[in-house]
């Protein structure tokens, strides 16, 4: 087996991996949320997520950021589109033209105005292919190198 | 700004059209990656630069009252920033397998069938 | 009127089955429809012989003026009925002809097509459609004449006819489109309507090119040679295609803009001149020939060029002879073809000099091609006597070139002449000599079709104003543009043009008698082929695929740089010669509102671009790669884009750290070039970047037109419910184009993993190899057979 040149086990970039990990999670999902209003958005938040995943790669192991994934990011990519491409119909269920974008504003006691939306929906895909890209791409190479 | 910006642009494609003329393959992925870059800023300086304006609208407010950056134009480069990846991380993993394959980076010796 | 031209193209999707229901009677079944249409057609002739005409309309692209729109009036309709009347004596005559032929089913789609585009070629009202129809008859044709694809002849000759004549049609289209721009309107109905275009600018050219259209189509000299060559088809193909349509669209489609085009010196010249130059050499071709189908195919040449010279002359008498002309001629030519056919099919005779005095076995076969041929020497009281008749009359009114045209009718006339006795009496009377096949008369679906087409022409010729009140006068004045009144009679009295058939009667049968002394003499003509339009042709076709692949070779040698250096110098020469042609180019050279801090980070980033080139170990590159990354993401968000930075910033992160997981195995930078080749390509992108420098300032200082991106600021927010402006576009106005992204995303992704992941076995190398994967496919097969069975017999005990 060849040795691996990109596993720069450090104790710093472990440790500092496992703590920062979630937070560049939810700092994800926080852009990917804010995006229509502030900077951010689905592309930006799918990067910021799929850069956490291939961090725990390089502080870890191709294994251990493949078993916190838990699924193949081949899936990710098909979800995600799948989603977006949903986002397309539901204008035509009230007779708009096809991707025509939906809003429906719900009030919830506490939390405030809700926006859900197709453009949301849409976004999430977007996300999702996002991170399934960028991850099939390093893990695969990842493979490559490691097998 | 723009005059300088567009010296800027002239010397990103001059050094990627340079690069992608060599003959070894990873000088073609500098080229490309060098390429996207100034392509990209092409369509952000004919678009036109403006400081401190970005296309988001104010809190509480439906429409920008002022002047604002072209949100086209940046969409559009958001859109082409992504897209350049997605080539660039096909055309490396393509000649990650090449130069694995045919055991070399020289496309002269890359040309051929077998 | 729609379903009447669509239903041959329906019919034939589902010929094979009918074929193979119908069986031995499939011809009958299917000539239903053509004999259904027929009578449609028929039932039009009251109206439109009155002069009336009748005008259908379907939208088809409203948006491009192209509707579906058809025309009924004389020449149409004797045109829709010639092709619905021959084609059902055709589909009952081939049906038994290629009785037993493997490949009957595709004849019939083939044929009904080529009904059907050519129904709709004459009916068509736009020039659009025409001009897809008239396409479509070539393609079927080309199917049909290379009908027996497993001989390398009839692909051959298939491919001839179809370059040929799509070369005209290329032609033709360029034609139409200037056409259609000169008169306003790509309706043919108004085109006619709104008069002459003669005094158009753009006249001559629009002319020019539809004339190649038509001549390529109708075989006229110098394009000839792909007609008799187009025999190579099966007989009842022939039969069609050169008797009542194929050929005769480039007729129909010049009698059909004579109103418009016709009329001026140049049509009169061309037309009359490339007419009667057809006329000759079709007909001389003819009398050299012996093959049977050979003989009548040049004879057709002739009467495509001797109904192009009455288009030329374009009185009203020529307009008349034209149409009476191409009546007589169609049924003739149809029964003769038919009659080449039954020769072949029941003696098995493809040579005039192989067949005699077969007139004892096949007698009622005899009669007929007697009373075919008599019409085609145009012999008093048969319908091509008055069609010949008219001719001669129309040339001696001619407006120009009287004698020589008249001289040249006659001869062909002449030659006409031997070539019916040759058809009249070469392979039925004298001694009776051995046949392939012991002779017989036919099967009466063979022989339905020749006879009561010559029983037509006798019919006729007797009463002629059956043909010319009904249809022929109409006809006439379609091509003619004013209503025609002159009538259609046997007898002319006794006159120039009966003294000219007689002496021309006299004189080709005194060439009959000497025939083969006659292709002895003329013998020269096997040398002077050598040098023939076809010959050139064929030169032409092999110059262009040596043109071709020597061009391949230089232009696409499979090295990148060579493809980009040539892609660049196109560009650099254009876009350096058009800014150089601009008279005021405007420069908005201005470096006075540079801010100290954007100063710096574009020295910087000019300052890793040159390093990254300059360096020679990979590692460094990447790094200054990335360090350019981050400041172009930093120039981003100071010029207002803050999205498109976070965006830079992430992906030329993960852009690093790809480049270093992968291309970090890969060799240290070489010096692979020279250093000529490197100071070359240093020019090049040298210039290449000042270039694009200078384009930049001029299109910042000659912006004119407002962007649309107010569009997105001012609605962003009322209709998208969102804040940020880029990211409303990004997945609500313009939502389908990223849809499209990450689709373009997703499927770097399966490319990705193919690539690493299936790369091992997927593809058997050797024969030897794909015999062992396949082996290996069989046993595990038969193993989970096995096992399955294994499986169900535990369960049943």
């Amino acid at each position: 087996m060849k040795p691996r040149r990109f596993n720069m086990r450090s104790l710093i970039l472990n440790t500092g991996s496992t703590l920062l990990l979630p937070l560049l999670v939810l700092f994800s999902l926080f852009l990917l949320l804010r995006g229509h209003d502030e900077p951010g958005g689905g592309f930006i938040g799918g990067l910021v997520a799929a850069a956490a995943v291939a961090l725990k790669l390089f502080a870890e192991d191709y294994k251990a950021a493949r078993d916190m994934l838990r699924v193949h990011p081949l899936q990710l990519v098909g979800v995600g589109l799948v989603l977006a491409a949903l986002a397309s119909l539901p204008a035509l269920l009230v007779g708009q033209s096809f991707f025509t974008a939906q809003w429906w504003l719900v009030d919830l006691p506490i939390f405030g105005e809700l926006k859900l939306s197709t453009p949301l929906l849409f976004d999430i895909g977007v996300f999702l292919g996002v991170i399934g890209t960028v991850l099939t791409v390093v893990f695969t190479l990842a493979e490559a190198e490691h097998s | 700004m723009t005059t300088l910006m567009a010296i800027l642009i002239g010397t990103f494609y001059a050094a990627a059209i340079y690069m992608m003329l060599r003959r070894s393959v990873v000088k073609l992925v500098i080229g490309l990656i060098l390429l996207s870059n100034a392509a990209n800023l092409l369509i952000f300086t004919v678009a036109g630069l403006e400081r401190g304006i970005p296309p988001l609208i104010p809190k509480g407010q439906d429409v920008i009252a002022g002047a604002a950056a072209d949100p086209l134009a940046q969409a559009v480069i958001l859109t082409s920033i992504v897209i350049g990846f997605g080539v660039l991380a096909f055309a490396v993993v393509l000649i990650h397998r090449a130069c694995e394959v045919v055991q070399t980076d020289d496309m002269n010796e890359m040309k051929g069938t077998d | 009127m729609l379903i009447a031209v669509l239903s041959c193209f329906i019919l034939a999707c589902f010929a094979p089955w009918l074929h193979r229901l119908g069986g031995r009677q499939s011809g009958w079944l299917l000539s239903v429809l053509p004999a259904a249409l027929f009578v449609y057609f028929a039932s039009l002739l009251p109206e439109v012989s009155q002069g009336g005409q009748l005008q259908f309309a379907y939208p088809w692209f409203p948006g491009l003026q192209i509707q579906l729109s058809f025309l009924v009036d004389g020449l149409s309709l004797l045109f829709a009925l010639l092709i619905t009347g021959i084609g059902f004596f055709i589909l009952v005559y081939g049906g038994r002809y290629l009785e037993g032929h493997q490949s009957l089913g595709r004849f019939y789609i083939f044929l009904l097509g080529f009904m059907g585009s050519m129904l709709g070629l004459v009916l068509s009202d736009n020039l659009i459609s025409l001009f897809v129809f008239w396409e479509l008859t070539t393609v079927t044709s080309f199917m049909l004449i290379g009908f027996n694809h497993e001989q390398e002849d009839a692909r051959k000759k298939a491919h001839q006819g179809l370059m040929v004549t799509v070369m005209g049609g290329l032609a033709l289209m360029t034609g139409f489109i200037m056409l259609g721009l000169a008169a306003g309107s790509f309706e043919l109905s108004t085109i006619l309507a709104s008069g002459t275009l003669t005094e158009h600018s753009l006249y001559l050219p629009m002319l020019l090119l539809i004339l190649l259209g038509t001549f390529t189509k109708s075989a006229q000299t110098p394009f000839h040679f792909w007609l008799p060559n187009a025999m190579a088809a099966p007989t009842p193909v022939s039969a069609y295609l050169h008797s009542a349509t194929m050929v005769k669209a480039g007729v129909y489609l010049m009698a059909r803009l004579h109103p418009s085009l016709g009329g001026s010196e140049a049509w009169l010249l061309i037309l009359s001149l490339f007419g009667a130059v057809t006329m000759v050499t079709g007909i001389f071709l003819a009398s050299r020939a012996t093959g049977v189908k050979r003989v009548l195919a040049y004879s057709t040449v002739m009467a495509l060029g001797t109904l192009t010279m009455l288009l030329g002359l374009g009185t009203e008498k020529a307009a008349l002879a034209a149409v009476t002309f191409l009546l007589a001629h169609a049924l003739y030519k149809g029964a003769l073809f038919m009659i080449a056919g039954i020769l072949d099919h029941s003696a098995g005779v493809k040579d005039f000099r192989d067949a005699s005095g077969l007139r004892a076995s096949m007698p009622i076969t005899t009669v007929v091609a007697i009373l075919a041929s008599l019409s085609l020497a145009g012999i008093i009281p048969l319908f091509g006597f008055v069609g010949k008749e008219l001719l001669l009359e129309a040339v001696l009114t001619a407006s120009i070139w009287q004698i020589g045209l008249t001289i040249a009718t006659l001869v062909a006339n002449i030659m006409v002449v031997l070539v019916a006795a040759i058809m009249a009496l070469k392979p039925w009377f004298g001694p009776q000599i051995e046949t392939p096949k012991k002779p017989h008369d036919p099967n009466v679906a063979l022989l339905v079709g020749p006879a009561l087409l010559a029983v037509l022409g006798l019919v006729f010729g007797l009463a002629p104003a059956l043909a010319g009140n009904g249809i022929l006068t109409a006809a006439a004045s379609a091509v003619y543009g004013q209503p025609v009144t002159i009538g259609l009679s046997l007898w002319h009295g006794i006159n120039l043009p009966l003294m000219l058939t007689i002496s021309s009667l006299i004189f080709g049968l005194i060439m009959y008698r000497f025939w083969a002394g006659w292709r002895h003499i003329t013998r020269f003509m096997q040398t002077a082929e050598k040098f023939g339009p076809e010959v050139i042709y064929e030169r032409l076709m092999l110059g262009m695929t040596t043109f071709a692949s020597w061009q391949t070779k230089t232009l696409q040698n499979g090295y990148l740089r060579n493809y980009l250096i040539t892609t660049l110098g196109t560009v650099i020469i254009i876009v350096g010669w058009a800014l150089l042609r601009v008279n005021q180019l405007e420069l908005d050279i201005n470096f006075s509102d540079i801010k100290v801090h954007e100063f710096a980070i574009v020295a910087l980033l000019i300052l890793s671009a040159i390093i990254a080139v300059m360096v020679r170990s990979f590692l460094a590159a990447v790094a200054m790669l990335g360090a350019l990354g981050f400041g172009v993401a930093l120039l981003y968000v100071f010029f207002s884009a803050v999205d498109v930075g976070i965006t830079q910033v992430l992906v030329e992160t993960i852009t690093v750290l790809l480049l270093v997981l992968v291309l970090y195995r890969l060799p240290e930078f070489r010096s692979l070039s020279s250093s000529a080749n490197r100071i070359r390509d240093a020019i090049i992108a040298g210039i290449t970047g000042l270039l694009m420098t200078v384009l930049i300032l001029a299109i910042t200082s000659a912006r004119q037109l407002e962007g649309i991106s107010d569009y997105f600021l001012q609605n962003s927010g009322p209709l998208g419910h969102g804040r940020n402006v880029v990211n409303v576009i990004l997945v609500d106005f313009r939502a389908l184009d990223t849809l499209g992204e990450i689709f373009v995303l997703a499927l770097v992704a399966i490319g990705v993993y193919a690539m690493i992941h299936l790369r091992t076995g997927a593809l058997p190398v050797t024969n030897s190899d794909r015999r062992a994967a396949f082996t290996f496919r069989r046993s595990q097969k038969e193993k989970m057979k096995a096992d399955e069975q294994a499986q169900k017999e535990g369960e049943a005990s």
